[in-house]
């Protein structure tokens, strides 16, 4: 193992010295929301205590200090993922939001009737069915690059699906079901090459990883503060600053106005535009927070870290004789999906908790790649910065227990 | 290893979920209802022969976790022979005993079913072991299409 300072990143989380039924907590659901640190808790304690106001409204001072920590959020955000400018953070609710927020701004001006969106078939819900709203819409087409066996994105066919008719790539970078990390530079630069603009999801990814938007050149990216150890209610929304400044407002109200009339309304510049409402003030503030903690470490070092407790919990799920692991791309993120012969996940799920282990049953909002393996449903566990490897031991010798009851 | 367990995963639900009873497709069924939990993915198919107001025989496809596969496997063998008015005080039973509204509810009245009641201790599972129930309902009250625990 790598000197990854893991029991110092463990002592800086209160909830993992928590006892669950007794036992003591092993989270492995890190894919569905992190938990969080001492330094995000405090910072959202400090900004209510000490330096909450509305932002950009008022001359009163806490009114310009909240809008100051609230405006260094975005520079904190811009450079964790290297923008080129604050105006293209737009900050939303969640990954969920900021798709939305594309689909309905940027599809409904941008596309028209038979236009294709190209996504893939591993998606969550949350990449499929902004579209298929879109679509419902506006009459444009849903087109899918289907995966092979081991959960990874059929490049050719990808390329196949790119033609005169698309208009929109929307793929994910890691997918939150199998684990498997797309070759997003190479979809990008495919999609460049008939200026096809690109969407990566990036809520799996985010917390996983380096992301230099620059370099991947993507044309909006976007991802939830919650599984990046931040506030939940938290999201972000990159977008190149020509595309954004050429989409209509998604939503209207203050904040997002130079001047209004009962005629008719100037909207505010980049990338105020966008974010109608007092946003979650103290939330995004804690973001911030939260970068400013990963940045301590890298992400580079996180992402070794994960790498080597997937390849560990690989190795020993591959052990367990009865145990399908779902999703085995060669480039993966610390997701380990799988089944058990004859017991359900939701029994695995259940069984596991009592013994304190915290891990998702259920089809990950990812119903599609559910019936791509022909499963209702599977077990995942989802790894973080703060796991080890004796939880890892701790979750197997759950799952040899449980076979074992089941008989 | 798993003590804290033991009243929801009782060795009867255990053997219903090995060997679950009735589980066949019903060619002769005048009602089948599918039911289907969003939540978990689970579906079933619920097949019956009522004659005279008479459950004369239940049976169901489908698969789902150990608690709703030994919960519909328990109801078919428990409604047989059941008239519609009876098997419906039954459902309203069960409802009761798994939500938990009813604390002094007459487990002996319901028998078997009794191995369930430990689910209102699981939240996150009590749909599990209601899908068949009130897919059972549906088809009670001839509603022929899918049923959903949502």
């Amino acid at each position: 193992m790598t000197t990854f300072p893991v029991e110092q990143i463990r002592a800086d989380f209160p909830i993992l010295q928590e006892k669950i039924r007794n036992k003591p907590l092993v989270y492995l659901d890190n894919a569905a929301s992190c938990q969080k640190p001492q330094a995000v808790i405090d910072s959202i304690v400090h900004t209510y205590s000490h330096e909450y106001a509305n932002i950009h409204r008022g001359v009163h001072t806490l009114s310009v200090k909240a809008t100051d920590r609230f405006e260094g959020a975005r520079e904190k955000v811009r450079a964790f993922i290297n923008a080129a400018s604050t105006k293209e953070i737009i900050f939303v609710r969640g990954a969920t939001e900021a798709i939305n927020l594309v689909a309905q701004s940027f599809g409904k001006s941008q596309l028209q009737a038979g236009d294709e969106i190209v996504i893939s078939a591993m998606e969550h819900h949350a990449n499929i069915v902004p579209w298929q709203m879109l679509c419902q819409q506006i009459g444009t087409v849903l087109k899918v690059v289907p995966i092979n066996q081991q959960g990874e994105l059929l490049f050719d066919e990808y390329l196949n699906l790119l033609t005169d008719k698309t208009k929109l790539v929307a793929i994910t970078h890691m997918s939150n079901a199998l684990g498997t990390i797309n070759p997003v530079k190479q979809i990008v630069e495919a999609a460049h090459s008939k200026n096809i603009p690109v969407l990566l999801d990036g809520a799996q990814a985010i917390p996983h990883m380096a992301v230099d938007v620059q370099d991947l050149d993507c044309d909006f990216y976007v991802f939830s503060g919650h599984k990046l150890y931040g506030p939940s209610g938290t999201g972000v929304l990159y977008g190149k600053q020509a595309l954004l400044e050429a989409m209509p407002p998604y939503q209207g109200g203050g904040d997002m106005i130079r001047k209004v009339t009962f005629t008719e309304t100037e909207y505010a510049g980049l990338p105020h535009k966008f974010e109608a409402g007092t946003p979650a003030i103290a939330e995004i503030i804690g973001l911030g927070a939260a970068i400013d903690y990963l940045n301590q470490f890298g992400m580079a070092a996180i992402s070794a870290y994960e790498a080597e407790l997937l390849a560990y919990a690989t190795e020993q799920a591959q052990q367990i004789k009865g145990l399908n692991i779902i999703g085995q791309a060669a480039e993966k993120g610390g997701i380990l999906s799988f089944t058990l012969d004859r017991i359900h996940p939701h029994d695995i799920g259940t069984m596991l908790d009592s013994l304190g282990i915290a891990i998702r049953a259920g089809h990950h909002c990812a119903m599609p790649v559910m019936d791509f393996y022909g499963v209702p449903a599977t077990a995942r566990a989802s790894f973080a910065m703060y796991n080890t490897r004796q939880e890892i031991d701790v979750l197997m010798q759950g799952i040899k227990s449980l076979i074992e009851v089941f008989g | 290893m798993f003590d804290d367990l033991r009243d929801l995963y009782q060795e009867v639900i255990f053997d219903h979920n090995r060997n679950p009873r009735n589980f066949r497709v019903m060619d002769d069924a005048n009602r089948q209802v599918e039911g289907f939990n969003p939540l978990c993915g689970d579906r079933l198919t619920l097949f019956l022969k009522i004659e005279d107001g008479v459950i004369n025989d239940a049976s169901f496809q489908g698969q789902g976790c150990a608690i709703s596969t030994a919960s519909v496997s328990l109801m078919t063998e428990i409604i047989k022979g059941k008239t519609e008015a009876e098997a419906e005080t039954l459902f309203t039973q069960f409802h009761e005993m798994t939500t938990g509204k009813s604390e002094d509810i007459q487990l002996e009245a319901i028998g078997k079913l009794a191995v369930l009641a430990g689910v209102r201790e699981y939240p996150a599972r009590v749909k599990c072991a209601t899908l068949a129930w009130h897919t059972l309902d549906a088809a009670l009250k001839n509603q022929a299409q899918s049923i959903s625990t949502e």
